[in-house]
């Protein structure tokens, strides 16, 4: 079959070109045979337990940065969103919103990363949907994932549940994706050894909890609006005060730097491959050990503590014993020189 | 550098707090004059280990916030053209015009460029030439030789399509006005440590004589700010104000004749107005006429929008320390941080936007004489 | 309006037209490399020295001698240095 250099409206219509893109590129790259058969939903068995469900849409721009792409964020984001409330992953679906004129080698190159990442993570698509709107209509490509798993009874993860007392673990290092977007968004080549963080976490989840015992209270993962951001939604759900230290933040130095030339706050830059972790203070010391030995947490790192406060607020410690609020991020973070 | 995390280590910055304890013997009231000063204190959370009877205030000191909605307008303007690209600092993109920002116009299809360099504006320029790029050009003393530099390289390479909106300031006017308004009651300036690396510690020299006005020029790391702090302490102590350079690696006396000479061969002082100040006599930067071609307000026969000043802003006495942001008539119902007025709000550290986020308090409601501890 | 950082210059680069191909220093911290302008710095840094740098461009070249004096002199403000018998010479 002659690949086409775009994607034309004849790609969405149903038809024969439709058929084409089908088998040509997305089986190709998709190779979970409930996919192949082209039904129109996929019946995915009996399972025992909680069923939990998921749904994110994607539209980065730019499509591909140093560390991975669209599709790589839409397999992970959603494994992730399951993941955070302790369910397993069991299937995701994949739908697909591109704009007339996009090119077809990009579109290849997006879906193998997806195939890839599916296959790294052991969680398939089972079903999805293509669509080619006119040009102007999208920007290039928007991809929406939905994901469904399976929570056990054992566990009841949630934002409300943060206690005082607790301990405020984070995963690995802070803003690599919100740096490596931002620089790029901002037309700047910063270099170095930046790239996104972008990764699924369901194994390093359910490592922790199978190690448990009731003692992990909240799991998030920081995206948009950063660890700042997190941190007050969760403060605000379970009406704590969260206080973290500047100087325990795992943030690695080109990065810093990074922030430093283009006036970025490293605290309220998206993270694509971490979670946050609030459990017990007794249990925190296992929770790092554990973490660490996965390459998913190799860099976790105990940042703070729940307070016996419930102010709902979160507060910083400064490098110089200092103290500050971390508010929300209100509207996207920009660059400055002000 | 080696070093450089030494500037913002406890055991550099602990000895500056006890310090600033112990030397504090009376009220003192001191000014801090830039948007990267307010900034850094905010951050570091420099307030928390201030001792009570040391009030910061928060000047006029954030070129972006002090940028009035004529000048926004022009950019629109600009904007609206559609064979302009804007490309512009970030700071610009949500800052209000008489209707609406940048980032509005972008959303309404205006192409609007993040660029961190006014070079990269220039380059944008060289790869789309059948488009005209506009550099909305803000900034002080700092960022204007930047700007001269690149006009002066466009002209160089005989570019046709780039242009600036010409909306730079300069600081000792401004100072000038504020310190010479008999009811504006500061003890001491903490003076712009970057903005001092081009004019020099000496351009301070008049106010700390004219207005026995201590004066530091203070870097912006934590530790800087506090030796800043400190410097400006002793002094009003001794009862001696002078120009204390406590930023010794990047400023000197005279400041960097270089810049000084770009400034000067490109730009002339002109009158200038700032948003909650009005107008400041030689306070702002024009294009020398041998550079005219590069106003884009000219050469694309921009119609400006008259800005009509939003009745009721009190951001001149607010940053003027004579006002409490609850006492002004718009604060939390037609300025707020989403949709501010005037630069107190604008900026998200002015004394506004700060005391929203952080006092709990959102509406009007004249609670005179209650300070507000920001932490 | 001065969000300026210092950074180590590596490398000077460029320089054989002064129009099209106009000297700059590159810099580098912790792996991150910028190029930057050179026309409004005090003085061209030489390899190993520091530039502070705003908007993409030096606006100030310095030594570590001179960060280090300045360092010192904050130290002597608190006063440990004079506690300690230990007060700072200028650079030359």
């Amino acid at each position: 079959m002659k690949a086409d250099s775009i994607i034309s409206l004849d790609h969405g219509s149903g038809g024969l070109a439709s058929q084409h893109l089908i088998s040509g590129l997305i089986l190709k790259h998709l190779t979970c045979p409930q996919l192949r058969d082209l039904e129109d939903c996929a019946v995915l068995g009996e399972y025992a337990g909680r069923i939990a469900f998921s749904t994110d849409s994607y539209v980065v721009d730019p499509l591909f940065f140093p560390g991975g792409d669209i599709g790589a964020l839409a397999v992970h984001g959603t494994i992730n969103d399951l993941a955070m409330r302790g369910a397993r992953p069991l299937a995701l679906s994949l739908a697909l919103i591109i704009e007339e004129g996009f090119a077809y080698a990009s579109l290849e190159r997006i879906i193998a990363s997806v195939g890839r990442c599916c296959e790294e993570a052991g969680v398939a698509v089972v079903t999805g949907d293509t669509k080619v709107v006119p040009r102007g209509k999208a920007d290039g490509l928007f991809i929406n994932t939905s994901g469904i798993g399976l929570a056990s009874h054992r566990h009841d993860i949630s934002g409300k549940k943060a206690q005082p007392g607790d301990a405020v673990i984070v995963s690995g290092t802070l803003a690599d994706h919100g740096v490596t977007i931002m620089s790029r968004q901002a037309g700047i080549d910063i270099g170095g050894d930046i790239a996104s963080d972008t990764q699924p976490l369901h194994r390093l989840v359910g490592a922790l909890l199978e190690e448990d015992a009731g003692r992990i209270h909240v799991l998030r993962d920081p995206t948009r609006g950063g660890l700042a951001t997190t941190l007050c939604e969760i403060a605000q759900s379970s009406q704590v005060e969260i206080v973290i230290e500047e100087e325990r933040l795992p943030i690695r130095p080109a990065v810093n730097v990074a922030c430093e030339m283009i006036g970025l706050d490293p605290l309220y830059l998206a993270n694509e491959g971490k979670c946050l972790i609030i459990c017990d203070r007794d249990g925190a010391e296992d929770v790092l050990q554990l973490a660490r030995r996965m390459p998913e947490g190799r860099d976790a790192a105990l940042i703070g503590w729940v307070s016996e406060r419930h102010t709902g607020r979160v507060s910083l410690t400064t490098r110089i014993g200092g103290s500050r609020l971390l508010e929300p991020l209100t509207g996207q973070p920009l660059p400055r020189i002000c | 550098m080696k070093c450089a995390d030494a500037f913002r280590s406890r055991e550099i910055t602990a000895p500056l707090v006890e310090e600033i304890a112990r030397s504090l013997t009376r009220p003192v009231r001191i000014m801090e004059v830039c948007g990267t000063h307010t900034m850094s204190i905010f951050r570091h959370g420099v307030r928390s280990l201030l001792p009570p009877g040391l009030t910061l205030l928060s000047g006029p000191g954030c070129p972006v916030c002090v940028t009035p909605a004529s000048h926004i307008n022009a950019f629109l303007a600009a904007a609206r053209l559609p064979q302009v690209t804007i490309a512009t600092f970030g700071d610009l993109i949500r800052v209000p015009g008489s209707e609406g920002s940048l980032a509005s116009a972008r959303a309404q299809g205006a192409r609007v460029e993040i660029v961190y360099s006014p070079i990269d504006a220039l380059t944008l320029a060289q790869a789309e030439q059948e488009r005209t790029v506009v550099f909305p050009a803000i900034g002080f003393e700092t960022t204007a030789p930047t700007i001269a530099a690149t006009i002066l390289q466009a002209e160089r390479l005989g570019i046709k399509n780039f242009r600036i909106i010409a909306a730079a300031k300069t600081m000792p006017q401004a100072l000038e006005a504020l310190m010479a308004d008999p009811e504006l009651q500061v003890d001491g300036l903490l003076c712009p440590g970057h903005v001092s690396a081009i004019i020099g510690a000496d351009a301070y020299l008049p106010f700390a004589e004219r207005y026995g006005l201590a004066c530091a020029v203070a870097g912006f790391e934590p530790a800087d700010i506090l030796a800043g702090l400190l410097s400006l302490i002793r002094q009003i102590n001794h009862g001696q104000p002078q120009v204390d350079n406590c930023y010794t690696r990047a400023v000197t006396a005279g400041g960097n004749r270089k810049a000084q000479a770009l400034i000067a061969e490109v730009f002339q002082p002109a009158d200038s107005e700032w948003r909650g100040l009005g107008v400041i006599g030689g306070s702002g930067l024009v294009l020398r006429e041998k550079y005219q071609r590069f106003d884009a307000v000219q050469q694309l026969a921009l119609k400006v929008q008259p800005a009509v000043d939003p009745k009721g802003c009190r951001c001149g006495e607010i940053l003027k320390g004579r006002l409490l942001p609850p006492e002004c008539p718009l604060y939390g119902t037609a300025c707020t941080p989403l949709q501010p007025v005037g630069p107190c709000m604008v900026s998200n550290e002015g004394t506004c936007a700060a005391y929203y986020r952080y006092s709990g308090q959102k509406g009007r409601g004249g609670r005179g004489g209650e300070r507000v501890d920001f932490h | 309006m001065c969000l300026a950082i210092p950074m180590q210059v590596v490398a000077i680069q460029g320089g054989s037209d002064e129009l099209l191909d106009p000297e700059v220093a590159l810099v580098e911290s912790d792996g991150v490399r910028k190029q930057i302008r050179l026309e409004m710095a005090d003085r061209i840094p030489a390899v190993g020295e520091y530039v502070i740098i705003h908007a993409g461009f030096a606006i100030r070249t310095l030594t570590e001698e001179e960060a280090e004096y300045n360092l010192s002199l904050m130290r002597q403000m608190a006063e440990v240095l004079e506690r300690e018998g230990r007060l700072p010479e200028a650079p030359q």
